[in-house]
C-alpha cells in the first residue's frame, strides 16, 4: 500500500471539484485590496468570506501599530517565550485581553487553533472527561486526539444531550466517576453560523459540577454589549471557566487566547506544549492586536450595529429570494445546496460573476450538508450586498436551486 | 419493558439482550448499504464495507448511546470496526451500569 493509498476517497472527492474547472481550495488573492474586495483571476471581487468581522485589517491606527512596532522591535522573536523570554508586549496584551473580559489570567497562542489544541488538550488528562459538541471545530478534535481523557461527544446545541452524557459518568455502584469534567462549546459555530445555547449548557456544567471552555473565535466583538463574545450577551461570563478566542478575525491579525479565573491558570506556561514548542508572536502582530482591541473598546458598539444591519440585509435578503439558511442570523451566513457538486459550481459562477465567498462540502461540514458560508464585515456598504443577492438569486434561478421570480399581477398570466 | 421518551430517541433503561442491540444497529446502519441487497451481519466491517464516513459513525453511535442510554468514549469507538465489536461494546457498558 502506498503512502497515499488511504486518501484515495478524498482524492476522488477533490478531482470532482477540481472539474469545475477552478479549485476553491487553491484560490489565489492576488492583490488584496481592502476588507472587502481582492483581485481574484485579474478581476477586482467583492470578498464575503474572511472572517473579518470588523474590518480591521487595513484600518490605519492598527496599521501604523504594527509598523511603528517592526522598526522598534523587528519582524519576528525567532523563538517561543519559553526559550526567549516574552517581550513586554506579550505580557501587556495578555494583560489587556485579560482586563477586558475581567478575568484575572491571560495566556497568549501563535494561533487561535492553538490555544484550542494546547488548553484542551492539557487542561484534562487520565482518568478525566471531555465532553464535546458535535459540530465542534477541527481544533477542538484534534485535542481530543493528545488527551487521555476520555472524549464524549454530545448532539449538537443539545443541553438535554450533554445532560444525559454527564448523567451516565456514574460507577458500578451509581456513584459519580472521579475525575473533572471538561465541557467545551462556541459561542458562534463556524459553518452555519448558530450560537450555542449557553446559558441552558452553563445550568447543566453546574449541576454536575463540569467545567465550562467557550470557544468565541466568531464571537469576539460580534455578540455582547462590549464586544466579549456570547459568554458576555448570554450573561454567563462568570460561570465560563476558561474563554477561547482568536486575534485572526475580528482582530484582523493571527493569534489565540486564553483567559481564566482559576489561580493556578499559569502552570499552564510550562505544561501545554502548543504554547512551549513553537515561536511567539512577532511584535508587529502584537502591536496591531493591541490597537484593534482598543478600536473594539472604543468603536465596538458601531461597528457592532453596521456588522449586524449587513447580517440583517443579507440574510433577509437570500431569504425572501427563497434560499435556505443556516438556523439564525449570525456574522456567518451559511447558504445551503443541495450536495457539493452543486455548491462547487455555485460557488465557481459567484466567483465568475466577481463575488469570493467560501464554499464548504463534506467531510468538513456537519451533517455531510453542502453550504455555500459567508462571512459579513462591518464595513460592507449596503450596495455591495444589493448586489451580491442580486448575483446569487440569478445564479440561484439558473441553477433551479431557488424558484422562478413570481409573476407580479398583470404579468402573463 | 421501561422505556421512556426523552424527546430524541426512545430511552431503554434495562440491561438490553444482543437480539435488541444487534436489531438497532442494523437498522442505524440501513441507509449505509452499498446496495439494496446487501445484508448487515455481525462480522460486516462498519467502516469497510459499508458507504460511511467517519462523522457519519460518531452521529450513529449518537444515536445507539441514547437508545440504550450508554456514553461509548471516541477513542473506544476508533477501536471497533465490525458490528459484533460495537454490540460487544453496547453490551459491556450496559451491564456496566
Amino acid at each position: 500500500m502506498g503512502l497515499f493509498d488511504r486518501h484515495a476517497g478524498l482524492l476522488d472527492a477533490y478531482r470532482d471539484v477540481r472539474t469545475t474547472g477552478a479549485d476553491p481550495f487553491q484560490i489565489r488573492m492576488e492583490r488584496v485590496l481592502s476588507p472587502t474586495e481582492a483581485i481574484i483571476n485579474g478581476k477586482t471581487c467583492l470578498t464575503v468570506g474572511t472572517n473579518n468581522y470588523f474590518g480591521l485589517t487595513f484600518d490605519p491606527s492598527c496599521m501604523q501599530a504594527a509598523i511603528d512596532a517592526i522598526q522598534a522591535e523587528g519582524t519576528g522573536t525567532t523563538g517561543s517565550r519559553i526559550a526567549n523570554g516574552s517581550y513586554s508586549e506579550h505580557v501587556a496584551l495578555e494583560q489587556e485581553i485579560a482586563e477586558f473580559y475581567g478575568k484575572k489570567h491571560c495566556m497568549v497562542f501563535t494561533t487561535g487553533y492553538q490555544a484550542n489544541l494546547g488548553v484542551i488538550s492539557t487542561l484534562v488528562g487520565q482518568d478525566d472527561f471531555l465532553l464535546i459538541d458535535a459540530d465542534s471545530h477541527a481544533s477542538i478534535y484534534d485535542a481530543c486526539k493528545q488527551t487521555q481523557a476520555e472524549v464524549v461527544r454530545f448532539k449538537h446545541n443539545d443541553p438535554a444531550s450533554l445532560d444525559a452524557r454527564l448523567r451516565r459518568l456514574k460507577d458500578k455502584n451509581g456513584g459519580d466517576k472521579p475525575g473533572n469534567r471538561l465541557v467545551v462549546l462556541e459561542g458562534i459555530y463556524s459553518m452555519l453560523g448558530d450560537s450555542a445555547p449557553l446559558k441552558e449548557f452553563v445550568e447543566v456544567c453546574k449541576k454536575y459540577g463540569a467545567y465550562v471552555l467557550v470557544d468565541e473565535a466568531h464571537s469576539l466583538g460580534a455578540l455582547g454589549d462590549n464586544g466579549r463574545g456570547l459568554c458576555e450577551s448570554a450573561g454567563v461570563l462568570d460561570d465560563c471557566h476558561f474563554i477561547v478566542g482568536t486575534f485572526s478575525k475580528t482582530l484582523g491579525a493571527i493569534g489565540g487566547y486564553c483567559v481564566s479565573n482559576d489561580p493556578d491558570f499559569d502552570i499552564l506556561r510550562v505544561t501545554t506544549r502548543a504554547y512551549m514548542f513553537t515561536a511567539s508572536l512577532p511584535p508587529s502582530i502584537v502591536a496591531s492586536v493591541r490597537q484593534a482591541l482598543r478600536v473594539v473598546r472604543t468603536r465596538g458598539a458601531e461597528l457592532r450595529q453596521q456588522l449586524w444591519d449587513n447580517v440583517h440585509t443579507l440574510y433577509d435578503g437570500l431569504v425572501a429570494q427563497g434560499f435556505k439558511l443556516g438556523p439564525e442570523y449570525g456574522p456567518v451566513v451559511g447558504v445551503h445546496l443541495p450536495d457539493r457538486m452543486m455548491a462547487i459550481g455555485f460557488w465557481r459562477a459567484m466567483l465568475d460573476a466577481g463575488i469570493y465567498v467560501n464554499v464548504a462540502v463534506p467531510p468538513a461540514t456537519p451533517n455531510g450538508v453542502s453550504l455555500l458560508r459567508c462571512s459579513l464585515c462591518a464595513v460592507h456598504t449596503k450596495e455591495q450586498l444589493q448586489h451580491m443577492i442580486e448575483v446569487m438569486t440569478g445564479i440561484g434561478r439558473q441553477m433551479g436551486v431557488i424558484g422562478p421570480q413570481l409573476k407580479v399581477a398583470g404579468g402573463s398570466r | 419493558m421501561i422505556v421512556e421518551n426523552d424527546g430524541t430517541s426512545v430511552l431503554l433503561r434495562r440491561v438490553p439482550v444482543r437480539g435488541e442491540v444487534m436489531a438497532e444497529i442494523c437498522t442505524q446502519l440501513a441507509p449505509f448499504r452499498t446496495s439494496d441487497t446487501q445484508v448487515i451481519r455481525g462480522e460486516t466491517a462498519i467502516s469497510k464495507d459499508l458507504a460511511i464516513d467517519s462523522l457519519a459513525v460518531m452521529d450513529m453511535v449518537m444515536e445507539l448511546e441514547d437508545r440504550f442510554d450508554v456514553s461509548i468514549p471516541m477513542n473506544v469507538v476508533a477501536e471497533i470496526q465490525t458490528v459484533d465489536e460495537l454490540a460487544d461494546t453496547i453490551l459491556k457498558l450496559a451491564a456496566r451500569r
